[in-house]
């Protein structure tokens, strides 16, 4: 089933629709995708997130997340329990001041009954290894930490969809490798449908699937490993490539016989390769 | 200035509960002219060192001298110091909080040169914001709000350099910023270097940043130096940096796993140099009749 579809969605953020910030996006997610979004500050990547989750709509176009238009005001409340988003400063999405509160929040807004909270706290902090700081107070926990917690607190509500706007972007290495490792646990293990926006090429490099953003379109759709092999492409659109696969390109234009790579460790197996030719 | 740290050490909350060490006995010399790199995971005192360096933390244990400024000296001119040495906070853009930009950028030196008048403070200002790539004209009267991320962070550096400090301490100043943004504002920073900016430190988590940036980086770990080096010697220590819970560049990790399999490079762990050292084994190999 489709999780998210835009059909020709233009938008702007100013009243007389000037300056498009999207113009004429086109696009389908399948529910259980991990599509990871790129593209140089300002083309139009966060605007594209917040219209799946209602926190805009097209100027015109249709956005519809498992069918439901994002336009009906009546489904607002529904599409937004069907996705939730994390957003880049682990800091402003904080409510409460101990762990387990904040995990409470999003559920206790939608209704959700008491007993039936505790086990969502339980199971959400559960998928992101944090039951141990249940009692804990936000402020004293690392980056990391907090993201997992703001990702819990999404996770509470059940969505099948979970957008992360630059969710890492401020996560030192350790942390960001936490927040992927969920990611990627709650999008193999539970099919989660996964829309990534980051700046990061080797957080691209683990989705099943990377778009291009450039001044609000869409300019590149496929596999991380298809879209990183078209590099002259990327380069128009101010993206740089994974270092690995830099160097790799850099030998492949000197004529050396390696294969394509994105990862230090298939570009050591590409070199070996060539090296010994025993 | 030179900066020569001794013996530094740094509890929070002393003589609270809550009491925590966060630097233990750091002995590290910057000298003048370095683009220097500090690097280690988050906790480790980078952050509680940096601070130090222009007493924004005052030194408790240890010695610390910034140039001629004892800062174990409790007559020394903090305010003094502070202008020299200039300090770019993460995210530095959060702190941005005047009506329009010129306002924002002349904060600084409202506050450290009283005695300048209006039109050198102009005329200071409007150098530090061409300096930081942003269109004087365009921006001065503008609200430092209504500026996109990566302007917004330049505007801030600007209200940092305007006083024009010897010695610029950024930390993370790339965080967040997209691929692009980030090399212009190593690039920014190269070209301050050497000028009135004599000496860089810079604070980050990119490894591939400090191998492509730095003259010398520090490791830090647990209050404590652990190692120091040109980027080109410290990250032949792959697996020590790994066990440190830190990352190493691209080139780093993949030199290991061809070492593990015989072959040895000699680089300086930049991308360019490690394709130009790979390429010149593979032609001493005879690669080029390979190819044919």
């Amino acid at each position: 089933m489709e999780a998210v579809k835009f059909e020709n969605v233009n938008f702007s953020y100013r009243e007389d629709g000037r300056d498009l910030a999207l113009r004429g996006v086109n696009l389908s997610i399948e529910e259980g995708q991990f599509v990871a979004v790129l593209g140089r500050n300002g083309s139009g990547k966060s605007t594209l997130a917040k219209l799946v989750n209602v926190l805009l709509t097209p100027l015109s176009g249709k956005v519809t997340v498992f069918g439901m238009d994002t336009s009906d005001e009546k489904m607002t409340f529904e599409i937004r329990k069907n996705a939730g988003m994390v957003f880049q400063n682990p800091d402003n999405q904080t409510v409460a001041s101990i762990v387990e509160d904040d995990v409470a929040f999003g559920p206790e807004n939608i209704g959700v009954p008491r007993e039936e909270i505790g086990k969502r706290i339980e199971f959400a902090l559960d998928a992101v290894g944090m039951q141990e700081f249940r009692q804990s107070t936000p402020t004293r926990l690392s980056g990391g930490q907090k993201q997992r917690v703001a990702i819990a607190g999404v996770l509470a509500i059940m969505p099948k969809i979970m957008i992360l706007d630059e969710s890492t972007a401020m996560l030192d290495p350790k942390g960001r490798r936490e927040v992927m490792d969920v990611i990627k646990k709650l999008n193999k293990e539970r099919g989660m449908t996964v829309i990534l926006i980051t700046h990061f090429m080797d957080e691209a490099l683990q989705a099943d699937r990377a778009v291009v953003m450039h001044r609000g379109e869409i300019v590149m759709d496929g596999a991380p490993e298809e879209i990183f092999a078209r590099s002259d492409e990327l380069e128009m659109y101010n993206l740089t490539l994974p270092r690995a696969a830099y160097i790799c390109k850099v030998l492949q234009e000197a004529g050396m016989p390696v294969g394509n790579a994105f990862t230090a460790e298939e570009l050591a197996e590409g070199i070996c390769g060539s090296l010994r030719k025993d | 200035m030179r900066i020569v740290a001794k013996g530094l050490t740094y509890t929070y909350s002393a003589k609270s509960p809550f009491a925590s060490r966060a630097l233990n006995g750091v002995d590290l010399t910057v000298e003048e002219g370095e683009f220097f790199g500090i690097i280690g995971h988050t906790g480790s005192g980078k952050s509680t060192f940096v601070q130090h360096l222009n007493a924004l933390i005052r030194l408790t244990d240890g010695s610390l001298k910034v140039g001629e400024y004892d800062l174990a000296d409790k007559k020394c001119n903090f305010v003094e110091l502070r202008s020299k040495v200039g300090m770019v906070f993460q995210y530095p853009e959060y702190q941005l909080f005047a009506e329009t930009v010129e306002k924002d950028v002349a904060f600084g030196l409202k506050n450290f040169r009283k005695e300048m008048k209006q039109e050198e403070r102009d005329a200071a200002v409007k150098e530090a914001i061409e300096t930081v790539g942003l269109d004087y004209a365009r921006v001065k009267d503008k609200s430092p709000f209504e500026l996109s991320g990566g302007q917004k962070r330049r505007a801030a550096i600007a209200g940092v350099i305007v006083t024009k400090p010897e010695i610029l301490i950024l930390d993370e100043p790339a965080a967040g910023l997209d691929p692009l943004g980030k090399k212009e504002l190593m690039e920014l920073l190269h070209s301050i270097h050497g000028g009135w900016c004599k000496t860089i430190v810079i604070v980050s988590h990119d490894m591939d940043e400090i191998a492509e940036n730095c003259t010398r980086a520090a490791v830090f770990s647990e209050g404590k130096v652990v190692m120091e080096g040109p980027p080109a010697q410290l990250f032949r220590h792959t697996e020590e940096l790994l066990s440190l819970g830190l990352d190493v560049p691209v080139t780093a990790k993949c030199a290991l796993l061809l070492k593990e399999r015989g072959i040895e490079l000699e680089t300086d762990f930049t991308c360019d140099d490690f394709a130009h050292k790979v390429l010149a084994l593979w032609k001493a190999e005879g690669g080029i009749q390979n190819d044919q």
